[in-house]
């Protein structure tokens, strides 16, 4: 996936997908923690793409049943943050959340309630971290689980206000020991793009100036 | 004298775990539980509650919100925020309301860390 060249430049796109590894590793050991194993994680990828562009990404890996956990957030920058799995994985994350001495029924009634607590926790552990590298605040929505297809999920019919490209951060991961595989992806509206260029300008330049601050 | 912890969290299974750390570090505590704002602004009116653990991302009132209230009736309850939202605006509101932050996801570490710190205080506060 390329950029556009007006769009970001090389070293944005790295300072990009450093500060999203560092979010994104942050919310992995978040996760870690919750299920009490390894989670393995991609590269991230970040790309400037429509809408549509996005949904198939994701469809083109997975199943075409989804199920994702969202939070909005906005501040400096504004867009969605989604935790997404195959949805005939989520039970199989909820079990190994609460643990195995919880009956099935038990698991189905609290599908929903796990679901989005542990997107919750991943999305704030995820975007906190981001707000706090590059050293802004940022307000997170409360969380919601929507199920569908990409489509759906990325609200691909419903993306006309604001432009339909977006700002395309993904991630995958695994959970070692279980059957349980998903991502996590980013989509920021395109008008906050040029904020957001400013920001990681302002990050990169902080870089250059103080080597031994939060860098790694 | 048995203690009495209030938590105050939307979700059901934030509100399990911390049951569950609870049974593990302080089996002994008496827990109530509250689901919003308004049910723990009603809860601490209506009994004692040594010390309250609210989460901050909630419908309605938020966390630090319910907490600048509890703080008119309460100037000297302990209590702790629990959040996954670690940004550093949110640690430092909590300070300003005195009140500890305590990550999520919960560990029993951070919440043992949590009440011993807070028993101590009621001890002296009682002394």
């Amino acid at each position: 996936m390329k950029f556009g060249a007006s769009e970001l430049s090389e070293v944005e796109q790295d300072a990009l997908a450093e500060i999203a590894n560092i979010g994104v590793s942050r919310a992995a050991n978040s996760l870690r923690q919750m299920v009490g194993e390894q989670v393995l994680l991609s590269v991230p990828a970040v790309s400037i793409v429509t809408r549509q562009a996005a949904s198939r990404l994701v469809e083109r890996d997975n199943p075409a049943k989804l199920v994702a956990v969202q939070q909005s957030f906005e501040g400096p920058f504004s867009g969605r943050a989604l935790l997404i799995f195959p949805e005939a994985q989520s039970l199989e994350l909820v079990r190994s959340i609460i643990g195995d001495e919880h009956s099935l029924e038990d698991v189905i009634d609290l599908e929903h309630e796990a679901l989005a607590e542990t997107g919750n926790i991943i999305l704030n552990a995820c975007l906190a971290t981001i707000a706090n590298v590059l050293r802004r605040t940022m307000r997170m929505s409360l969380p919601s689980v929507i199920r569908g297809d990409g489509a759906t999920l990325f609200d691909v019919q419903g993306g006309a206000n604001g432009g339909n490209l977006v700002l395309f951060l993904y991630i995958d991961f695994t959970i070692k020991h279980h059957d349980v595989h998903g991502f996590i992806a980013l989509l920021m509206d395109l008008p906050a793009i040029t904020i957001l260029k400013a920001i990681v300008r302002d990050y990169i330049d902080a870089i250059g100036q103080q080597p031994s601050s939060h860098v790694g | 004298m048995q203690l009495k912890a209030l938590i105050v969290d939307d979700s059901k299974l934030a509100r399990m775990v911390l049951a569950s750390a609870f049974r593990r570090i302080q089996p002994e505590w008496e827990l109530i539980e509250a689901t919003n704002a308004d049910d723990a602004l009603e809860a601490i009116s209506a009994r004692t509650v040594d010390v309250a653990l609210v989460d901050f991302n909630m419908p309605g009132t938020d966390g630090l919100e319910l907490i600048a209230k509890m703080r008119k009736t309460h100037p000297k309850m302990p209590v702790a925020v629990i959040s996954a939202n670690v940004q550093e605006e949110i640690i430092a509101r909590a300070r300003e309301l005195n009140a500890a932050f305590v990550p999520k996801p919960l560990t029993d570490e951070a919440l043992a860390a949590f009440l011993s710190g807070a028993a101590l205080r009621l001890r002296k506060a009682a002394q």
